[in-house]
């Protein structure tokens, strides 16, 4: 078949068609303006080039090889098809975030299974797909696998629905395979024999990520695949390989730039130990570390060797304290990102704080999110300890049990860049915990120092007051995150009528109702999407913003418990495709 | 103390799945005792306080009217009705505890009124906290992460002999007429752990959330690693009794006359006899399991002594922690 298909008859030269305004010809033949398009990279960029006119729009659908969706429902596989005709590389996001929490019932939809049906009858020569938080059964993975010879890079984010079939079928179909990336799968027991269906001479491997798959994989098939793909550089393995098992892949992978380890628990004899130690201090090319499951002080010195060029250490599987963590610091002079669990505890924190100073992300995620064993956890203390010693941090994900209002603003005043802010007071409600104030001070301080963000989070106690800030100062906006939050419908208001570039809003108990939801009629067409779980909104609400907004598909979550004129969970989003067809009975569109 | 924490199983054990869906008891993880509106039963304060563990000092806490409203929601009394889907009923399902049978949650009135005493005397000292975890998707931590969170993290200096109820639950599916399924109750739906045989080079993986007691697990071992020629019914079926004709003899895992024997491997590396502590404190400890020969399992010992020297310390801690009145 020929992969270039000639262009039909609709290009511009020839647009005589009396329906559409006509244009005054292009300065540029089509060739010069596709040759230029096709530099451009970025799906904005593209999306704003395509309203420049027609010419330029389609010039722009022929050169467009890469396609992003950020919404799956948001667009149709054959409106796709229709608009792009040579698309190499497809990213589609499905379920909305709060769906990581178990706040979706399971079947909600998000299916990839049509996208890959059109895609294999209109882009034969498809070589990437990425997908987050959608499901994808065997039957997909099966199809994906026969349907592209050129297929090279399969990235799994967040989804679900699949096993080892499904898995075997890449591994043995995908000749070109350069990647498998799979992360924060379900925790299902996938199996683990697909990774010995890789054929015997398949050696273009370059990623290779299943740190999050639970089941045991043949390690000799495993080494030997390592040790034929000498293009490997991103090697993550789950918890079944133990660490001698990694010593043996990191002499055969060097090189790699990024390395996930299996288990950090083993005894090992002093030989043993010093082969690993040996073998991490070979991987000078280290940039990214992750996985050690149950790494502790007497094992974790192996590591030293491999850290000096380390830019991104993810501890968030190994719950350090603070000890033994601020030593592995000492050797981590470079790290930009940095996600720990907080059994490291403030004191750790000040660890970061010193040795950290190019810092710019940090996550700090609980070892006891229910709080059954009491333990500390992080502080604001902590917190501050990093503002003062990493003054560019930038990105911010912190859960903890208490905050104060004073510190976030020192906070934010010592890193003014914050991008995204994401706070997770633990305690739904809970107040600053020095003067028993609402956290109102800490949102605004944020919203007003720091004018470059982009995500937020807020929690603890907050008054509609929060919201009047946020809707007033934060300019930049895009993603908003709110829980157990504001006073009434004004808050909600505030925001909506505000923020000027919010695309996500998210929100869940809350006291907002109708007049909130209905206060956004016009903004919701500009944003990719609204959700609305446990507030005040009823179905008259929901209806009437379906009325109004045909191009809004206003989505009600039935819960089997709940009252009829409820409307439990809520999800807006616009769409050119109107309302779903996969939707299922629990699913109600208005 | 070792009479505490005997008497302190039979509390977990006896809460059965139909009593807890007649009567609502929270009795989950956190001692959360708030959420579900109408339908809520304050259940008997002893009962409530013993199961679900945690530390000591979740026994210290008063059980206040607080305890017994609803969760966390700030919504209006509007909506209130409706805000029971965010709130989750963390239910035990009965999986925890060895033979016993399903019986009525009410504990022997005896130890009901010793808790009870301890609580008043000791002081209030929970707060919201306990609400946590009734509620859906909060805090927004994944759930695979809190898996491998729960079995990884190190504990401080007591170790959470009584709060091994979480690991005894398994996810409680509700999959009602329209084919909803919903999850009640803190989402640790898995706890695989290596299993090796000696003489097979290849482990598998076990679910141990999946068993209530050591024979269902003896049973699913038996089943993993004894290939039998007879297809069929092979399940609960299988007895202990001697060989059946033209089969496999079966491991008898549990028996200690056998040829085999179900060891672990425990938190702190040492390896011991599987069967001899509770099955929750077996859960909490558990790393590994490794099915050995008898033969090579005669050091393996000491393993009372272990225990014992552990119960001590542990009272020790919690006398200390009994004097801490204020908070």
């Amino acid at each position: 078949m020929d992969p270039e298909p000639k262009k039909p008859e609709d290009s511009p030269s020839n647009s005589a068609n009396s329906h559409t305004p006509v244009q005054p010809p292009s300065p540029f033949p089509d060739e010069v303006l596709e040759k230029v398009l096709s530099f451009i990279d970025s799906h904005k960029d593209r999306s704003s080039v395509s309203l420049v006119r027609k010419d330029w729009y389609n010039a722009e659908r022929w050169t467009r090889s890469k396609l992003f969706i950020g919404n799956c429902y948001s667009v149709s596989p054959e409106i796709v098809a229709r608009r792009f005709p040579r698309i190499k590389s497809i990213t589609l996001k499905g379920k909305p975030r709060f769906s990581d929490f178990n706040m979706l019932p399971r079947d909600w939809g998000a299916n990839v299974h049509s996208w890959l049906v059109m895609f294999a009858k209109v882009y034969p020569f498809l070589e990437e797909l990425r997908l987050k938080r959608m499901t994808v059964t065997d039957e997909s993975l099966e199809l994906l696998a026969k349907s592209f010879s050129g297929f090279k890079s399969l990235s799994l984010s967040s989804c679900d629905g699949f096993t080892d079939i499904g898995l075997k079928a890449i591994a043995s179909h995908c000749r070109n395979l350069t990647e498998l990336d799979i992360q924060d799968s379900v925790t299902e027991d996938v199996g683990g024999g697909w990774l010995s269906c890789f054929p015997e001479n398949f050696a273009s491997l370059e990623v290779l990520n299943f740190a999050s798959l639970n089941s045991e994989v043949s390690f000799d098939d495993l080494e030997r695949l390592v040790s034929r793909c000498k293009s490997l550089r991103v090697l993550k393995v789950n918890e079944s390989i133990t660490l001698d098992q990694l010593q043996r892949l990191l002499v055969h992978a060097p090189q790699l730039l990024e390395l996930g380890t299996g288990s950090f628990l083993q005894e090992l004899t002093p030989r043993q130990y010093e082969d690993i130690e040996s073998a991490f201090s070979n991987c000078k090319n280290l940039q990214i570390l992750s996985g050690l499951w149950e790494a502790n002080s007497l094992y974790l010195p192996v590591l030293y060797g491999a850290c000096a060029g380390l830019t991104f250490l993810n501890l968030s599987d190994a719950p350090l304290q603070s000890g033994e963590f601020a030593k592995l610091l000492a050797h981590c002079p470079n790290l930009r990102r940095l996600w720990v669990v907080d059994t490291v505890e403030d004191k750790g924190l000040e660890a970061v704080g010193s040795s950290c100073p190019l810092l710019e992300e940090l996550r700090v995620f609980p070892a006891d999110p229910y709080d059954r064993h009491h333990r500390d956890g992080v502080t604001e203390l902590g917190f501050l300890a990093v503002s003062r010693g990493c003054r560019n941090l930038h990105y911010v994900l912190y859960f903890c049990r208490r905050m104060t209002n004073a510190a976030v603003v020192t906070i934010v005043q010592n890193c003014p860049d914050f991008t995204h802010f994401r706070l997770c007071i633990m305690t739904p409600g809970q107040p600053d915990y020095l003067t028993n104030d609402p956290m109102d001070e800490a949102f605004a301080a944020v919203v007003k120092t720091c004018t470059k963000l982009k995500r937020l989070s807020v929690s603890g106690l907050l008054t509609d007051l929060t919201f009047e800030f946020i809707g007033k100062y934060a300019k930049n906006l895009e993603t908003l995150s709110v829980a157990f939050a504001g006073n009434s419908d004004w808050g909600m208001q505030c925001v909506l009528e505000g923020c000027p570039k919010l695309r996500k809003l998210e929100i869940r108990d809350s006291p907002f109702g109708n007049a909130a939801l209905l206060s956004g009629l016009k903004k919701y067409e500009m944003m990719r999407s609204l959700w609305m779980s446990d507030c005040n909104v009823t179905m008259k609400g929901c209806r009437l913003l379906a009325r109004e907004m045909p191009r809004l598909n206003v989505e009600v979550i039935m819960d089997e418990e709940s009252d009829e004129s409820q409307a439990d969970k809520v999800y807006v989003y616009r769409s050119v495709a109107g309302p779903r067809r996969d939707a299922p009975p629990f699913v109600l569109t208005l | 103390m070792s009479t505490l924490s005997r008497e302190e199983n039979e509390m977990v054990m006896m809460s059965s799945e139909e009593s807890s869906n007649d009567s609502e008891l929270e009795l989950g993880l956190g001692l959360s005792l708030g959420g579900g509106k109408a339908k809520f039963k304050p259940p008997s304060p002893a009962a409530a306080t013993a199961a679900g563990g945690g530390s000591w000092d979740q026994y210290a806490r008063i059980l206040t009217a607080k305890d017994f409203r609803s969760g966390v929601s700030t919504k209006t009394s509007s909506s209130s009705s409706s805000s029971s889907s965010s709130v989750t009923k963390a239910n035990i399902n009965g999986s925890c505890g060895t033979k016993r049978t399903a019986e009525s949650p009410s504990s022997p009135p005896g130890l009901g009124v010793t808790l009870f005493v301890i609580s008043l005397i000791l002081g209030e000292s929970g707060t919201t906290l306990d609400k946590i975890s009734q509620v859906v998707g909060w805090p927004p931590v994944r759930s695979y992460r809190m898996n491998s969170l729960a079995n990884n993290a190190k504990s401080p200096v007591t170790k959470d002999f009584f709060s091994t109820v979480d690991k005894c639950k398994s996810k409680n599916i509700v999959v009602d007429k329209n084919n909803i399924t919903k999850e009640k109750g803190v989402r640790k739906t898995s706890l695989f752990v290596k299993v090796n045989m000696d003489g097979i080079p290849i482990g598998r993986k076990v679910d141990l959330n999946a068993h209530s007691c050591y024979e269902t697990l003896a049973r699913a071992l038996d089943d993993m690693f004894r290939p039998s020629a007879a297809v069929g019914p092979r399940r609960s079926n299988v007895d202990e009794q001697g060989v059946v004709a033209g089969t496999r003899q079966s491991l008898q895992l549990l028996d200690s006359s056998s040829d085999f024997v179900l060891t672990y491997e425990d938190k702190e590396g040492d390896w011991m006899l599987v069967g001899d502590v509770p099955w929750e404190m077996f859960l909490n400890s558990v790393r590994r399991l490794r099915i050995m020969r008898t033969a090579e399992a005669n050091g393996l010992g000491g393993h009372d002594v272990k225990i014992r020297f552990e119960l001590e310390f542990e009272r020790a801690w919690k006398i200390v922690l009994l004097a801490d009145v204020t908070k």
